[in-house]
């Protein structure tokens, strides 16, 4: 099996300087790796630096040391060292990410939102609403909202636009940051059945789910985060 | 990905007698990217964009652009008609102050057509039918074409004066705060149309702004700048969200949340 994402020897670490430059370690010797068609999950308490390594992995928080490699077409990117440039490629192509809240765009209509990422990557723009607004019906937003911008949304809702947003491309890699936080059963189970969809067209997924009947459902694997982290040889 | 870069900066540095104004910045900006430069006043920013647009010389450094025929010149080798010249067709400037952008006291469909009018086109009609359709695209009523912009208000002007360096099919646009001087609620329009045509036409932009919500609406890639130095350089996402340099952790963790 393919395995498109590789996490080597990664060391964090957040510098205060606006308080006298106390250092805050976050995870040290990360390594991990996922397979396509697996849904490996981060496990562990809040503020053990989850989320952290998933925006690591992503690109938008610098590493100290280590690599990140991803299969990017047909080379190996190191997302630790490549220019803005190569990781804004990364993310159009191959890199998918579904953050907890959804980052709005005064005046552009939710439909729009969703379909951004396959205009991006050249799709029509006609084909690209077409395939958003399938998404957002099979999870149940309403229609009267696909063209109001999602910015006086409901938490749930905006959720459904951000999770449609990062589902409509075929990227081979996806982040996936408490993807059902904020939704109730019924699309939880929606959200669950679209997870294994992609996990059969054999993407592969890293993500954070609290929700223990959602990461039973979904996780071949988890990785334990708190024996990455520095505060747990402290207390020991 | 294109790639050759359409524009390569290499150590601009400017000096004002003693004081600095920028110092050995050097970059490069890629065809359809979005450069932000952001720092708090007096940080050298404007100075920079003046430097790289060539509407100031700096003292030392080089500057080579991309042409349309596929060479490379040195912005700061070329006289003054060829820099005019590019300045008119390829480039757009737009200014904080619309009025600096404008001419004030011709009608707006002139403001539009002075610039196709530069690239040769001499047909009255066609002028005056392109200037409609980018007025509309900058959601002017085109029945405003014949008002001068004196009449218009704050965000109407600054509206029209993109459509001005827009028309003639730029690919490289330079901003300097181009959101100001206007109320919020004209930003938000102002900033969704910029980044819809930014997006539609695959500019190559550099903002200035000392917002960061602008550069992070706007832009790919972010440069921050303090006492003439660029202190961090990265993707706009990374450096807002993990800032690593002392001056960018206070300009970031300074923006008021509503």
């Amino acid at each position: 099996m393919a395995t498109p994402l590789v996490v080597s020897e990664v060391v964090k670490s957040f510098t205060m300087h606006l308080r006298d430059g106390i250092k805050l370690p976050v995870v040290s010797d990360v390594s991990f790796s996922v397979a396509s068609g697996e849904c490996v999950v981060l496990g562990g308490p809040s503020g053990i630096g989850k989320s952290s390594l998933l925006k690591m992995t992503y690109g938008n928080y610098a590493v100290d040391s280590g690599q990140i490699l991803i299969k990017h077409h047909d080379k190996i990117v190191d997302l630790a060292t490549a220019d803005p440039r190569t990781i804004i490629d990364v993310r159009r192509h191959t890199l998918g990410y579904v953050s907890q809240f959804l980052r709005t765009v005064p005046r552009v209509a939710a439909i729009d939102v969703v379909a951004e990422p396959l205009v991006a990557r050249g799709e029509k723009a006609e084909t690209a609403r077409e395939k958003a607004a399938n998404l957002l019906s099979k999870l149940n937003l309403p229609e009267a909202l696909w063209q109001l911008p999602p910015a006086t949304f409901s938490g749930g809702e905006q959720q459904r636009v951000n999770i449609a947003r990062g589902f409509i491309t075929e990227h081979t890699v996806l982040l996936l940051d408490e993807p059902t936080a904020s939704l109730d059963a019924r699309n939880r189970a929606v959200v669950v059945g679209m997870i294994e969809e992609k996990k059969k067209a054999g993407v592969a997924l890293l993500g954070i789910f609290h929700d223990e009947e959602v990461r039973e459902a979904v996780a071949d694997r988890i990785i334990d985060v708190q024996k990455f982290s520095p505060r747990k040889a402290i207390a020991a | 990905m294109s790639d050759t870069p359409l524009l390569k900066v290499n150590d601009v540095s400017k000096f004002y007698g003693n004081r600095i104004g920028c110092r050995k910045v050097s970059f490069e900006l890629w065809p359809g990217e979005v450069l932000a430069i952001v720092g708090e006043s007096g940080s050298g920013k404007t100075t920079l964009l003046n430097c790289i647009s060539t509407r100031l010389m700096p003292t030392a450094g080089s500057v080579e652009y991309h042409m349309r025929d596929g060479a490379y010149r040195d912005l700061y080798r070329m006289n003054e008609a060829e820099r005019r010249f590019l300045m008119r067709t390829d480039w757009g400037f737009v200014h904080q102050n619309p009025a600096d952008g404008l001419r004030m006291t011709v009608s707006a469909g002139a403001n539009v057509g002075e610039r196709l009018m530069a690239i040769g086109d001499r047909h009255y009609g066609n002028i005056r039918s392109t200037a409609i359709d980018w007025l509309q695209r900058v959601e002017i009523d085109e029945g405003r074409i014949d008002d001068q912009p004196r009449a218009f208000s704050g965000g109407m002007r600054q509206r029209l004066q993109i459509a001005r360096n827009l028309v003639t099919g730029p690919r490289l646009v330079f901003m300097d705060e181009p959101t100001g001087g206007l109320d919020v609620s004209v930003q938000a329009r102002l900033l969704d149309l910029v980044r819809g045509l930014v997006n539609d036409l695959g500019l190559a932009a550099i903002i200035v702004t000392h917002d960061l919500a602008v550069a992070r609406l706007l832009s790919h890639r972010m440069m921050v700048m303090k006492d003439g130095h660029v202190i961090e350089h990265g993707l706009t996402d990374r450096v807002l969200d993990d800032p690593r340099e002392p001056y960018t952790q206070l300009l970031v963790s300074s923006i008021l949340q509503v």
